[in-house]
């Protein structure tokens, strides 16, 4: 497989024609949780590109050294392990940050697009388009959730990064900020918006 | 040697386990310092959010030191105790009985000038624990302000509390009325409390969690009532 695609298409093609999540639709329980401001999705977005990444690169180098019948545990073990590191680490760097995304950073460990792509890909391709592939559906993953961040923060809270940006006038001429948009359901319909302008543009992702 | 054999599969499995497991205790070890400090400066901005004092990020140690002038420990029977009021883990206190507590109290200079008196409550929402700070003026009776924080409420409904549209409510409160303890109730808007007690507002939405805080309030302050009752004198 590795000698059919090239690195370019694996880094690449999860940006858009293969995203992970408006595409095959995984991780969807962390873009509702952690997209109701800008700062904490980004971060997420960065953690998952790390984890993903890494876990690719040392599931690639175990490959074949992996008993088949406890291969899940394997990675199930290699993410938790990379995971954990990570949250320590905002703990002591992003102390804020990893406040506002308590749980959810523990929760990468069930994010679906993790285990997809170390199944799907990791087990079967060496190291560098393995590292290349998590680095590549990581940044997929990440341009979904800043987009709907950036939506939901806007319009939910007048704000961009806490930096107030809808001036003042906007409110004093009557302007309400949409509390809706902070609530979860309002981050599943920027998401189908996404998919929806997606599909417009790339038409061979309708389904038929 | 059999790949798929159970002995290659269990020493395989012992071999990564041992691995990850000194690759975390590693991390944490070497990171735990940092996660303290961390943790010492958002106690600290809790602290002075129930004073009203709302610093940068970067300036809380500071305006803690410049704010808290004075942080002690007190009994049950408003005496002073020794030990680092800082130090004292709340979540096990609240368990204790109330004679068995030791009380932390902060005492702040708000710009120079008036003396508050900063105490921590510590209590049960829905999902989790609940907790904040009720500082008191110098007479022991009035609340100066209050900063409530929780774990894992529901957003939008018992998270409520920790907004300060919530915690403002409690400023200019009285906790004694004619020299009896009575706490600030939580009640449903538009109620008033069965007492004469003083109450505010509840979160529409977050019964459970806005009973939880009358409760803490009631249960975390009532064993200061001798340690006040010296301050009003």
């Amino acid at each position: 497989m590795a000698e059919k695609t090239s690195n370019k298409s694996v880094l690449f093609n999860p940006f858009s024609k293969d995203n992970p999540v408006v595409v095959q639709i995984l991780g969807i329980c962390s873009v509702l949780a952690v997209t109701a401001k800008l700062e904490p999705a980004i971060v997420m977005g960065l953690s998952v590109i790390a984890v993903l990444a890494f876990s690719n690169v040392i599931i690639s180098l175990l490959r074949n050294t992996i008993p088949t019948n406890i291969r899940i545990i394997v990675q199930l073990v290699v993410v938790a392990g990379l995971v954990v590191i990570v949250s320590q680490l905002l703990q002591a760097y992003a102390y804020d940050v990893s406040k506002q995304l308590s749980v959810f950073i523990g929760l990468i460990i069930t994010n679906c697009i993790l285990m997809g792509r170390l199944e799907a890909f990791a087990m079967g391709n060496r190291p560098w388009p393995s590292f290349l592939d998590g680095v590549g559906n990581g940044i997929g993953y990440t341009v979904i959730l800043v987009i709907v961040g950036f939506f939901r923060e806007l319009l939910g809270s007048g704000t961009l990064l806490g930096h107030q940006v809808v001036p003042q006038c906007f409110y004093e001429a009557g302007y309400v900020n949409n509390g809706l948009m902070i609530l979860p359901p309002m981050a599943l319909v920027v998401v189908a918006c996404i998919i929806w302008v997606q599909r417009s543009v790339n038409k061979d992702l309708q389904e038929k | 040697m059999n790949k798929q054999g159970n002995t290659y599969t269990i020493i395989y499995i012992i071999v990564m386990v041992l691995v990850v497991g000194a690759a975390l205790a590693f991390t944490a070890m070497s990171l735990r310092s940092r996660q303290q400090a961390n943790a010492d400066a958002d106690k600290m901005r809790q602290i002075l959010a129930s004073v009203l004092v709302t610093p940068e990020s970067g300036d809380v140690i500071d305006t803690y030191e410049s704010t808290v002038t004075r942080s002690f420990i007190v009994d049950v029977q408003g005496q002073e105790v020794g030990g680092d009021a800082f130090a004292v883990n709340m979540a096990e206190q609240s368990k204790k009985p109330a004679l068995q507590r030791l009380l932390p109290v902060y005492e702040c200079r708000v710009d120079g000038g008036e003396v508050k008196y900063v105490l921590p409550v510590y209590g049960a929402g829905l999902w989790g624990p609940i907790w904040g700070y009720v500082s008191l003026d110098a007479d022991g009776t009035t609340i100066y302000g209050a900063y409530f924080a929780h774990q894992g409420e529901t957003p939008g409904l018992g998270a409520e509390i920790e907004k300060t549209a919530f915690s403002s409510q409690f400023e200019g409160k009285h906790i004694f009325k004619d020299g009896r303890f009575l706490p600030v109730a939580v009640v449903k808007a538009g109620q008033k409390p069965s007492g004469d007690e003083d109450y505010v507002d509840g979160i529409s939405g977050g019964t459970i969690t806005s009973k939880g805080v009358s409760s803490m309030l009631a249960d975390c302050l009532a064993p200061y009532e001798a340690y006040l009752s010296t301050l009003r004198q």
